[in-house]
C-alpha cells in the first residue's frame, strides 16, 4: 500500500482527492490530506455568497463525511511545517510525522499585501477565507453601530476586488474601489469595456477610483483614510486589500525544490517538481513560467497529477492554458476569452457599445475575417459559451462576423447555428473537462435520458455552472435526433407542462387527483405532481386544501407551516396589518395559553410558533371564535398586502393606503397560485410599505394609483415594474384581476411573478398589451374567472373547526391520544425555541 | 434521542415477524396518504396506496434530521417503486427497500403490514 500525502485542502486540493478516489483502489493507496483552515475545502469562487446566507456548509465542496466514506484521512486545523525529502516524511507544526510515497503540494496562494505605510492598522483586511470575512463583518458591525454612513475601500479593481466590493456593500458600508491601473479588471478588460463596467457599477452605488497609487494608510491606530498623493486622499473606515496573490511556496523553498525567480514551485507538464516524488498543483505551481489563478487550470493540474501517480503517464498538462473567464459580478455579466486585447498586426476588432444599457461587446477576428481570436463581453454574456467554443475549435466565422455580437438583423435563425455543429472534441465544460462527444455519447448509448442524468453522470456543469445551457441544448438536440420527445414535463407521471395540464383539467372538468391520473397520467403520482394538481384545482374551483388533503404539500395539508422540530406555526390573517387592541389581546392570550413563541412577521402580522399538531384545531377554534381567519401563510397563495398608514394619519399621504390594502387583501385572500404572492400599498412615493418589492405594488400619486407588478424580496430581489399609471381603485382591481389570473394560468410550478415576467416573451410591454389593451381578447374571461374564485372563498380553518371529520388528521398517532414525546423545547429570551438539531 | 435511535433497525422479512401488532381499523387510515402508529416506544408510519390496494409501513423518523415526520409526507412512486417524501426537505425513500432515492442518506426501516378482518397489523421482530 502506498501513501499519498496532500498538503492543502482548497478547491484544487479537494479536486485532486475527488479524482484520485474515482480512479485508485482503496487497497493500493492511502490518502492523507492536511488542511490549515478549520473546515473542509469550500468554494472560494463564490465566497461573497457567504454574506447572503452566512452558511459555510453551503459552500463546502464536500462534507467531512465524504472524506471518511472514501477512506481519506482529512486532518484540518493542521499545518505542515517541513518536508524531509531524504526520509520521505513531513512534520506538522504539532510535531507529528507522516511518511509519504508521493507528496502533492496544493498549498495555494496568499493575498499579496503591498508594502504601504500603515497597512498594519486596525480595520485593514485581506479577502481570502471565510475567517477573513467573519472578521470583516464583525468590524463592519462595530463601525455601523457608531456611524451608519461608514465607508469601506477595496484596494484592487480585479476580479476578486470587485467581489470584495460587493461583500462590503452587502455589509451595509459605502463601497469604494481603488485601482492602481487606469482600468478595472486590467487582465480581462480593455479601457472601453472597463468604462462601461464602471458606469454600471457606479449606478449600483459602488464608487470607483482609478489611477490611484496608495502612498499611505492614514489614522492613529485604526484606519481613517488613504493618501494617494499630495492633497489627494479618501476618507474610509475600513480597507480590504485584494491586490493579487502570491504562491504559498515556503515548503518548497525550505526543502530545496526548484523555484521561480518571483516565487512558485516549478513543475513540468506532469506536474512534477524537481523531486519526481513531489507534485505541485494549483496556485502554488509555476507552469510555463506562469501562476494560474483560475479554477479550471487548477482542476486540470489535479487531473494530471492523479493520472501520473497512478501510472497513466500519457496524461500531460496542455501546452496552452485557456484563460477565458465568464462570471457574474454583482449581477453584471463579464466575460473575456482568447486574446481580449489584440495587437493590430494579428487582426481587427469589431466593437459594439451602448452605455445607456451598460453593454459592451468586442470580438477580435483575423485579418481575413475568417477566424475568431478572442473577445470581451460586458453586460450580456449570454453568447459567451458559443463564442468561446468557436474560438477554441477554430470554427469558421459567418460572412458577416458582426452578426455575432449584433444578432442577425434579417429574419430567421440564430447566427450561431446549433451547439450540435461543434466538433465532438469541443470542450463544453472546462471545469470538469467534458467534451461535446462525451455528453452526446451518454445520451446516444441510452445511459442518460435527461439533462439531470447527464450532469450526474458526466459531472458537466457541476463546477462554475456556466456551461449548463449548452449542456442542456446538446442533450435535448441529441434526444431529438434519436426521435425522443423532449419537453419540460411536470414529472414522470404527467407528460405535460403545467399550462397544458391546467387546460386539460379545465376542459375535462376533472375534480380529484385520481380522475386526473386516470385521464392523462400514469403511476401513483409523486410529491411534485400532487401539489401541482392541487394548486390547479384551487385556481380553477377555489377548492380549499381540506377537499383532498393527501395531495397537498405538507404545509397545506395541516394548514400550518411545519417548523424545524416538526411543530407548526400559526398565522391568522390581519388584512393590511390593521388590528384592534381587542384582537391583539386575543393573540396574546392564545400565545400564552398554548405556550407559543411569538414574533411579528415581515408582512405585518403575528406568527405563533411551536404549536403541536394535536393543538392546532383548538388554537384555531379560539382564534376563529374571536373573528380571525386563516392567513394562508402556509400556502402557495396570497400572503399579505402590506400597507403604510396612508392619508388617514400621515401628513404626507396622498390616499388611503390602509383601506385599499384591506380591500385588496380581502379580495385575493385564499387565492392559490404557482408560488406565493405578496402585495403592498403605499400612500405616497416615500413607499413605506415597500410595495415595489412585492408581486404587486400600488403607490398613491397625484391623480390616482401607480400599479407595479412582478417584484419580490427573497433570494433574488427584484423591483416591481410599472404596469399602469394614475388609475382609480376600480381600474386597479380590474388590472390586478387580469394580471394575477394570467400569471396563475401560465406560470411554471414554483415560479414567482418576477421570474415569470422574465420568461414572458415580449416582457412588460407584452404584459401591458395583455392586461391593459386586451391584446389576447382574454380580459373578460380572466376577470370572470377571478370573480368566481373571489365568490367561492371559504376560510379553510373554519371548515375544519365546523366539520369534525376533517379534524382526524390533526393527531400525531392514529391509535393513541399521546403526543410526539421527541419534541423538546429550550428557553430563549423569555420564550421557547426548539432544541437545536443534533446532526448535521 | 436515544429512543429515536433504538427505533431504527434494518428491514426484515415477514417470516421473521414475532409480533403482529393490531394497529387500527382500515377505515381510520387516510386513502393515498399516511398516518403514524405508536407501538411501545416506536413510531411507525403506515401508508395506504388505494389505487393499487397496497399497504406499507416504515419508521416515522426521517434519517436526515431525525424528526418524527415521515407519516405526514406525501406518497407516490418513482418509476414504479412506491415511495414516501419527507415533508421537511422532500427526501424520498423506497417503501420496499427503505433506500434513499434522491440522496445518500441511510436507509429507513421497513415493516411488513397485513390486513385481517378490516384491521391493519404491523409486523415486528420483538
Amino acid at each position: 500500500m502506498k501513501t499519498v500525502v496532500v498538503v492543502g485542502n482548497g478547491m484544487v486540493g479537494y479536486k485532486f482527492c475527488e479524482k484520485f478516489v474515482a480512479k485508485a483502489s482503496k487497497e493500493a493507496f492511502k490518502l492523507i490530506v492536511f488542511g490549515e483552515e478549520p473546515r473542509p475545502a469550500y468554494d472560494r469562487v463564490h465566497l461573497s455568497e457567504f454574506f447572503q446566507n452566512q452558511d459555510a456548509k453551503a459552500l463546502e465542496m464536500a462534507p467531512r463525511e465524504w472524506y471518511a466514506e472514501h477512506g481519506i484521512e482529512l486532518i484540518t486545523n493542521a499545518r505542515v511545517s517541513d518536508i524531509h525529502r531524504n526520509s520521505k516524511t513531513i512534520t506538522t507544526t504539532a510535531d507529528a510525522t507522516y511518511t509519504y510515497d508521493y507528496l502533492v503540494l496544493a498549498t495555494g496562494s496568499l493575498p499579496f499585501v503591498p508594502p504601504i505605510e500603515g497597512v498594519e492598522k486596525e480595520g485593514v483586511f485581506v479577502y481570502r477565507t471565510i475567517e477573513d470575512l467573519e472578521h470583516m463583518m464583525a468590524y463592519a458591525n462595530k463601525l455601523k453601530a457608531v456611524n451608519p454612513d461608514a465607508k469601506a475601500a477595496v484596494l484592487g479593481g480585479g476580479l476578486l476586488g470587485l467581489e470584495a466590493a460587493k461583500a462590503v456593500m452587502d455589509m451595509g458600508l459605502e463601497p469604494h474601489v481603488v485601482e492602481f491601473a487606469q482600468k478595472l479588471m486590467p487582465r480581462q478588460l480593455d479601457i472601453r469595456s472597463s468604462k462601461v463596467l464602471q458606469v454600471k457599477l457606479e449606478s449600483l452605488g459602488i464608487n470607483i477610483h482609478l489611477n490611484k497609487a496608495t502612498n499611505q494608510i492614514l489614522g492613529d491606530t485604526a484606519i481613517t483614510g488613504m493618501e494617494f498623493g499630495e492633497d489627494d486622499t479618501l476618507d474610509v473606515d475600513m480597507l480590504v486589500i485584494s491586490a493579487g496573490i502570491r504562491p504559498r511556496d515556503d515548503l518548497g523553498k525550505t526543502c530545496g525544490l526548484d523555484m521561480g525567480v518571483r516565487g512558485g514551485i516549478t513543475v513540468n507538464n506532469k506536474m512534477q517538481t524537481s523531486d519526481p516524488e513531489i507534485y505541485a498543483i494549483g496556485e502554488v505551481a509555476l507552469y510555463n513560467h506562469m501562476i494560474y489563478g483560475l479554477v479550471a487550470p487548477g482542476y486540470e493540474m489535479a487531473e494530471v497529477a492523479v493520472s501520473q501517480i497512478l501510472g497513466e503517464t500519457e496524461v500531460l498538462m496542455s501546452e496552452d492554458i485557456d484563460m477565458s473567464t465568464k462570471l457574474k459580478l454583482i449581477g453584471v455579466d463579464v466575460a473575456s476569452f482568447g486574446e481580449p486585447f489584440m495587437p493590430v498586426e494579428k487582426g481587427h476588432s469589431i466593437l459594439f457599445e451602448n452605455k445607456t444599457k451598460y453593454l459592451y461587446k468586442r470580438i477580435n477576428v483575423s485579418h481575413d475575417g475568417k477566424t475568431l481570436l478572442g473577445g470581451i463581453l460586458v453586460g450580456d454574456a449570454s453568447d459567451y459559451n458559443i463564442l468561446h467554443q468557436m474560438y477554441l475549435n477554430g470554427i469558421p466565422l459567418p460572412e458577416n462576423a458582426e452578426d455575432l455580437i449584433l444578432g442577425t438583423r434579417a429574419d430567421g435563425g440564430s447566427v450561431f447555428g446549433s451547439a450540435m455543429d461543434l466538433p465532438d472534441t469541443a470542450q463544453i465544460c472546462s471545469c470538469e473537462s467534458v467534451s461535446k462527444g462525451a455528453i452526446c455519447e451518454v445520451v446516444k448509448s441510452g445511459e442518460c435520458n435527461s439533462v439531470n442524468d447527464v450532469i450526474s453522470c458526466t459531472k458537466a456543469g457541476t463546477g462554475c455552472g456556466g456551461c449548463k445551457p449548452m449542456v442542456s441544448d446538446l442533450v435535448n438536440e441529441t434526444l431529438k435526433s434519436l426521435g425522443k420527445v423532449v419537453k419540460e414535463t411536470i414529472c414522470e407521471h404527467f407528460e405535460y407542462t403545467r399550462q397544458e395540464l391546467f387546460g386539460i383539467i379545465k376542459v375535462k372538468k376533472l375534480q380529484t387527483f385520481n380522475e386526473v391520473l386516470d385521464a392523462c397520467g400514469a403511476g401513483d403520482g409523486c410529491e411534485t405532481c400532487k401539489p401541482l394538481v392541487a394548486s390547479i384545482f384551487a385556481s380553477l374551483y377555489n377548492d380549499t386544501a381540506n377537499k383532498e388533503d393527501v395531495i397537498q404539500d405538507s404545509n397545506d395539508k395541516f394548514l400550518a407551516n411545519i417548523q424545524r422540530n416538526g411543530t407548526y406555526s400559526v398565522v391568522p390573517r390581519i388584512p393590511g396589518g390593521e388590528i384592534t387592541p381587542q384582537k391583539l389581546m386575543v393573540l396574546g392570550q392564545v400565545g400564552e395559553k398554548y405556550n407559543l413563541y411569538t414574533k411579528i412577521t415581515g408582512g405585518q402580522r403575528i406568527d405563533l410558533f411551536g404549536a403541536q399538531l394535536n393543538d392546532l384545531p383548538a388554537i384555531w377554534k379560539d382564534l376563529i371564535d374571536a373573528g380571525f381567519e386563516s392567513g394562508h401563510a402556509y400556502g402557495k397563495s396570497l400572503r399579505t398586502v402590506k400597507s403604510c398608514v396612508g392619508s388617514t394619519w400621515c401628513r404626507y399621504g396622498m390616499d388611503e393606503s390602509v383601506s385599499f390594502a384591506i380591500d385588496l387583501e380581502n379580495r385575493y385572500k385564499g387565492l392559490r397560485s404557482p408560488h406565493k404572492i405578496k402585495g403592498g400599498v403605499s400612500g405616497c412615493i416615500r413607499e413605506c410599505a415597500e410595495a415595489r418589492g412585492k408581486d404587486f405594488g400600488v403607490i398613491a400619486v397625484e391623480g390616482g394609483w401607480n400599479l407595479y407588478v412582478c417584484g419580490n424580496g427573497g433570494a433574488t430581489p427584484k423591483h416591481a415594474v410599472l404596469l399602469a399609471e394614475q388609475i382609480d381603485n376600480e381600474t386597479c382591481i380590474k388590472y390586478l384581476d387580469r394580471f394575477l389570473m394570467y400569471y396563475i394560468r401560465t406560470a411554471a410550478p414554483l415560479m414567482r411573478t418576477a421570474a415569470w415576467l422574465e420568461k414572458l416573451e415580449g416582457g412588460i410591454e407584452q404584459l401591458k398589451a395583455i392586461v391593459i389593451d386586451d391584446s389576447l381578447n382574454l380580459a373578460e374571461e380572466l376577470e370572470h374567472d377571478m370573480q368566481g374564485l373571489v365568490d367561492a372563498y371559504e376560510c379553510e380553518w373554519k371548515q375544519v373547526i365546523e366539520r369534525e371529520e376533517l379534524q382526524s388528521r390533526f393527531k400525531h398517532f392514529i391509535n393513541s391520544e399521546d403526543r410526539d414525546d421527541n419534541i423538546v423545547f429550550v428557553p430563549m429570551r423569555d420564550q421557547i425555541m426548539p432544541e437545536p438539531w443534533s446532526t448535521n | 434521542m436515544d429512543t429515536i435511535l433504538t427505533g431504527l433497525q434494518p428491514a426484515f422479512q415477514p417470516d421473521h415477524v414475532k409480533v403482529w401488532f393490531k394497529a387500527a381499523k382500515v377505515s381510520d387510515f387516510p386513502k393515498n396518504g399516511g398516518a403514524c402508529v405508536k407501538y411501545k416506544n416506536k413510531q411507525v408510519a403506515v401508508y395506504y396506496f388505494e389505487r393499487k390496494d397496497q399497504w406499507y409501513a416504515c419508521q416515522n423518523a426521517c434519517p436526515h434530521k431525525l424528526e418524527m415526520v415521515l407519516s405526514r409526507g406525501m406518497i407516490g412512486d418513482d418509476k414504479g417503486i412506491p415511495k414516501i417524501a419527507c415533508p421537511m426537505h422532500k427526501k424520498t425513500f423506497s417503501l420496499v427497500t427503505g433506500e434513499n432515492l434522491n440522496g445518500d442518506l441511510d436507509a429507513i426501516s421497513i415493516y411488513p403490514v397485513k390486513i385481517e378482518d378490516n384491521f391493519v397489523y404491523i409486523g415486528f421482530s420483538e
